[in-house]
């Protein structure tokens, strides 16, 4: 019990005196995080809507692959990525390894199954609702797909912070090909193992803390908008 | 109709994204910035967090460092992924160099590997005379020993000082023989719970910081001597490989200013690596 306390006080203590080095880390983490959330979005979102609005050959089967791929292990995708973009393999010239850049790699490909799952699954029975409304109306398509989402975009929220959260809280993918560099790719999660190693329990838990507490203020800022704008919009 | 124009977006999109990052990541080939794969021992210890701002202010060079065991490090300079490799499995190293992956091997620094255990000590090994002798009595009583299992150089050596016991615990992997699959740090926080024996450098030993009721059982046999050593990867093998900016991080830190500066670095009022290389 007291480790857990003196973490919690040693928590609060590296907030409230604004620790340099922590918010190196905190600002790296959310960077890291929102960009791939981004990036995933403008993947997961058009795919997800072709996936619930049309039909083609292979759909189901691809459906499938995508609710599998939500399951993939951090580690998994961590070694892919290394072995794509080391010096050895196809994309080494680049010299990616061990940069952030890296690092934003593997988590759109840990985002993107999550977020375009969750699209497909809210576009698939918006469609079904207001498919014959839809057709009576005789829009073309593009103005169909907005409609839908912009219905749906209160769900979508959700689904990116669903991605958000993968993002922000995998260790196994980011260790692997940001390597953990002080100052360069060393993020909260990052962190947090590697003083777990160093068997400082208690700074581990409390940097732990403190990516729960950033995570809450994403979460927060993300209700208060939606709140917002479905008040404006009764 | 619907797909390819959205397949169209996506592909302009990704192209944007791709190059903008590609664009960027050329620009830091001018710099002097180096990666150094290295060992979970020398990062846990605190020794680069003080040795590297000083190679940055006295040389320029930027030494970003990937923590790895020893195996892993060296199959990632093998990969090109690294600049400079500093690490402690003599053998290993010297099979790197001529292998030609490496240009010369170094002598950096060194100190020495000791048996932790709990201090009740269960299977005696403070009595012992030798490490060999230790480990047979962990052996025999079937106390709880912890391996790495990480082809570590800490896991190489242990596996050496088994084998010179005559005898592999490998048969007993998940019974009294337990291997962690992990770094130092984490292997001790293992020990630690299942209060078991494990082979630890001295560095991650005293920087360790939750040690509970563990302790030094046996220490100061000669088999238990821990060289660190230091090579710049082979720029013949890989053109990318930043030689220069290397071989000025590794001059200093064979020249006298590194030599002391690892000298200096204390922890708990103890000295962690004691440097000792030729010039």
């Amino acid at each position: 019990m007291n480790d857990l306390w003196q973490a919690f006080f040693k928590a609060i203590s590296l907030v409230v005196t604004f620790d340099d080095k922590l918010l190196e880390i905190v600002f790296l983490s959310l960077r890291l995080s929102l960009s791939a959330v981004g990036i995933a979005l403008l993947i997961a979102l058009p795919l997800g809507a072709v996936l619930a609005l049309t039909k083609f050959p292979g759909r189901r089967i691809l459906v499938i692959v995508i609710n599998v791929f939500m399951g993939l292990p951090p580690v998994v995708v961590g070694l892919f990525v290394y072995l794509l973009l080391s010096r050895s393999g196809p994309f080494g010239v680049f010299g990616l390894l061990f940069t952030p850049t890296a690092m934003i790699i593997a988590q759109v490909i840990l985002v993107v199954p999550i977020v375009t799952a969750i699209t497909r699954q809210v576009l698939e029975e918006l469609h079904l609702e207001y498919d014959e409304l839809l057709r009576s109306l005789d829009v073309p398509w593009y103005r169909k797909v907005t409609a839908l989402v912009w219905d749906a975009r209160f769900s979508l929220t959700t689904a990116a912070l669903a991605g958000f959260g993968r993002a922000i809280s995998e260790v196994g993918a980011v260790m692997i090909v940001g390597g953990n560099i002080d100052h360069l790719t060393r993020v909260m999660t990052t962190a947090i193992a590697l003083e777990a190693r160093k068997g400082d329990l208690v700074m581990a838990l409390a940097l732990g803390l403190v990516l729960l507490t950033v995570a809450l203020g994403i979460n927060l800022f993300a209700y208060s908008i939606t709140e917002t704008v479905k008040r404006r919009h009764q | 109709m619907i797909n390819r124009s959205i397949v169209r977006t996506l592909g302009f999109a990704t192209v944007l994204v791709v190059g903008g990052y590609v664009s960027g990541s050329y620009a830091d080939e001018t710099t002097s910035e180096i990666t150094l794969a290295s060992t979970t021992s020398t990062q846990n210890s605190g020794l680069f967090d003080y040795l590297l701002p000083l190679v940055k202010k006295q040389t320029g060079v930027e030494v970003h460092v990937v923590a790895v065991g020893t195996g892993a490090a060296l199959k990632l300079a093998r990969n090109g992924d690294a600049d400079v490799l500093m690490v402690h499995h003599k053998t290993s190293e010297e099979k790197f160099v001529s292998d030609g992956y490496g240009v010369k091997r170094f002598d950096v620094m060194y100190n020495d590997f000791v048996l932790v255990g709990p201090d009740s000590d269960p299977a005696q090994v403070k009595e012992t005379a030798t490490v060999v002798e230790a480990l047979n009595k962990i052996k025999t009583k079937q106390a709880i020993f912890l391996s790495r299992g990480d082809d570590s150089g800490t896991n190489k050596r242990e596996l050496e000082l088994w084998e010179a016991n005559g005898s592999t615990p490998k048969s007993a992997s998940g019974e009294w023989y337990r291997e962690t699959g992990s770094g130092m740090g984490a292997t001790l926080n293992t020990v630690v719970a299942m209060q078991g024996y494990t082979l630890s450098d001295r560095a991650t030993w005293i920087s360790y910081k939750n040690k509970q009721n563990m302790e030094i059982l046996f220490e100061g046999d000669k088999r238990l001597f821990n060289q660190y050593g230091v090579i710049v990867v082979n720029p013949e093998k890989f053109p990318h490989i930043k030689a220069k900016s290397a071989e000025i991080f590794v001059n200093w830190i064979l020249s006298s200013e590194g030599q002391d500066a690892i000298a200096g670095y204390q922890l708990s009022g103890e000295q962690l690596f004691i440097p000792n290389a030729m010039n």
